[in-house]
């Protein structure tokens, strides 16, 4: 595949090379307790492969100046790949055009520009806005932000004990009030993928936008913004195999038009009076002061890495794993699984009959085993299910069936020490 | 630091079987813990009679190393008096933010078996909650969070000497 950084990649190819995808990132080679990690917290974040270390090192190394501003020789670099990368962000969510990828700190910034951008400009008192109970924290609390501001109202879609949205009780919230729908793809918590594109149509047909949070949808299916037709989609590189402080908004050109700038500074005006300012274009308009341009063509290195190997194969091997973990740890008297959705990507969400998740988090690390435990910022799901906290395997695709064995050993470990 | 030290027989059997568990019905005393992290609650209730805690008990969700600190905290309080209690608090405290040197005088006695949780940043909080809710009830102070002004694990309340 096309790669103008002269940066090594795989190849495009049929066969999932599983020894040559491991030997990319270096961290896997991590003695924890004297034992080989096992990093089964990709939902939290995810590694970096060498191709993106590589990147950012060969940046700093050669490349860095600031954008959009000198005439010099490294400012012309660095816009140029700062642009680079968002072209390619562009065609790996498939936008219309490059100037609809805003670059933002991540998926909670991308929210919070759409609630101060589009929210506090076209949300009035008595509006609705509707939420569904799957999603992260970061995409209710900007929104209750807004609706305590201008009096409006949060509508919630209930989920079934799989862990899917009732779709029937979604359509039934829609009436005139209704003025926007957060959505979240891929439940962070449990794994669900939800039905989007037949919600988004819906929501259409009743003229509501839709924000789609990707975060834990982008690292691990493809996602293609011309197909769902959604208002906007969010997520964070350092999910996908990207640096931490990076993240991108999707928006319809004429949504981001219509749309006030959140933060002012340099880079977003057009000129500047002391009587007026007048605002750049899009995406511009949206990206105030210097960024964290480094991040950003990491970013770029890091959908690159990830299209080199491609989304469907991703898949189809999380798939695998998902299919072998879920088997073997619903075969362990006293564990259950959170979450029994058709449609999940690489997410167990499990408790133990008698042992709190920090219990078994602090020893599961004892054995190498990284997994998250707690709330997962998805407090309203784990009310639903009644339990304070959960314990969570998430898995990339750089986890191997050898990985799922070590955690089912771990877990029977856990259970021994406390019977 | 190796978890079996940590999750010794002493700590899992006073979670499988903890002392002093459930309610006062008319306690002199009492305040709730909260752990915002991980969810955890923990309910503390004494009667002080003549400055001495003659009944105290305890009840909520919590993990193991939580319950099995606020059992035998618990159990090494009863019939002490305030002032005893406070500075086994502050010596418990101490002792798992690493601060104490336990070869000196201590009051501590079998709660040393938490000593190794100074190894464990993330879990210093699960064993001090019990202690700082006690340290709220004592001072007639409703509630406490570990996230919050008054973090057991911070410096910021007035019996704190150290942070994490």
């Amino acid at each position: 595949m096309a790669n103008n950084n002269a940066i090594a990649v795989l190849e495009t190819g049929a066969h999932f090379d599983m020894e040559r995808i491991r030997a990319d990132f270096p961290i896997l080679n991590t003695k924890v307790e004297g034992k080989p990690l096992v990093y089964l917290d990709n939902a939290a974040s995810s590694q970096m492969p060498q191709q993106v270390i590589d990147r950012l090192v060969y940046y700093q190394t050669a490349q860095h100046a600031n954008i959009n501003r000198a005439v010099h020789y490294l400012s012309e670099v660095a816009t140029d790949e700062y642009e680079k990368a968002r072209q390619k962000i562009q065609r790996f969510v498939n936008a219309r055009e490059q100037r609809e990828i805003i670059f933002t700190s991540g998926t909670t910034d991308s929210i919070n520009l759409v609630m101060h951008g589009y929210g506090r400009q076209f949300i009035q008192a008595g509006d609705e806005i509707i939420l569904t109970t799957l999603e992260h924290h970061s995409n209710i609390v900007p929104w209750q932000m807004l609706a305590k501001e201008k009096g409006a109202v949060i509508r919630v879609v209930p989920i079934n004990d799989a862990g899917e949205l009732d779709i029937e009780s979604y359509e039934k919230l829609f009436n005139d009030r209704t003025k926007f729908v957060g959505l979240i793809h891929v439940s962070n918590a449990l794994g669900t993928i939800n039905p989007i594109k037949r919600m988004i149509d819906y929501a259409h047909q009743q003229d509501v936008p839709v924000l789609v949070d990707g975060a834990q949808a982008a690292p691990h299916i493809a996602v293609d913004m011309q197909a769902l037709d959604c208002d906007f989609y969010v997520f964070s590189a350092h999910k996908l195999c990207g640096p931490t402080g990076i993240g991108m908004l999707y928006g319809k050109a004429s949504v981001l038009e219509a749309m006030q700038p959140f933060k002012g500074g340099g880079d977003m005006i057009a000129s500047v009076t002391f009587e007026e300012t007048t605002y750049a274009d899009i995406p511009h308009k949206f990206e105030a002061g210097t960024p964290p341009i480094a991040a950003a063509i990491g970013f770029g290195a890091a959908v690159d890495y990830l299209s080199s190997i491609g989304m469907e194969q991703i898949y189809a091997h999380e798939s695998k794993l998902l299919h072998y973990a879920t088997e073997r740890i619903s075969a362990i008297k006293g564990a259950k699984i959170l979450g029994t959705a058709a449609q999940k990507t690489a997410v167990i969400s499990f408790i133990l009959d008698g042992i709190h998740p920090h219990d078994i988090g602090t020893i599961l690390n004892q054995d190498g085993i990284a997994v998250r435990t707690g709330h997962h910022c998805a407090q309203p799901i784990m009310q639903r299910f009644n339990v304070p906290a959960t314990s969570r395997a998430s898995f990339a695709f750089y986890n191997d069936i050898s990985e799922v064995d070590a955690l089912i050993a771990g877990i029977r470990n856990v259970q021994n020490i406390f019977l | 630091m190796n978890t079996k030290s940590l999750y010794q027989e002493v700590i899992l059997d006073h979670n499988r079987k903890p002392r002093n568990y459930g309610t006062l019905e008319h306690p002199s005393h009492q305040a709730v813990g909260h752990n915002p992290l991980c969810g955890d609650r923990l309910d503390i209730s004494l009667q002080l009679e003549n400055d001495q805690i003659s009944c105290i008990a305890f009840h909520g969700e919590s993990c193991a190393i939580c319950k099995a600190s606020a059992s035998m905290m618990t159990a090494a309080v009863k019939g002490k008096t305030r002032t005893d209690a406070e500075t086994l608090i502050q010596e418990f405290r101490e002792m798992t933010l690493g601060e104490l040197d336990l070869n000196h005088p201590h009051h501590l006695g079998r709660l040393t078996v938490f000593s190794g949780i100074r190894d464990l940043p993330t879990r210093v909080k699960c064993a001090i909650l019990p202690w700082h809710t006690l340290h709220a009830a004592l001072n007639a102070l409703s509630s406490v969070s570990t996230e919050a002004e008054n973090d057991p694990a911070s410096s910021t309340s007035e019996n704190a000497s150290g942070n994490v």
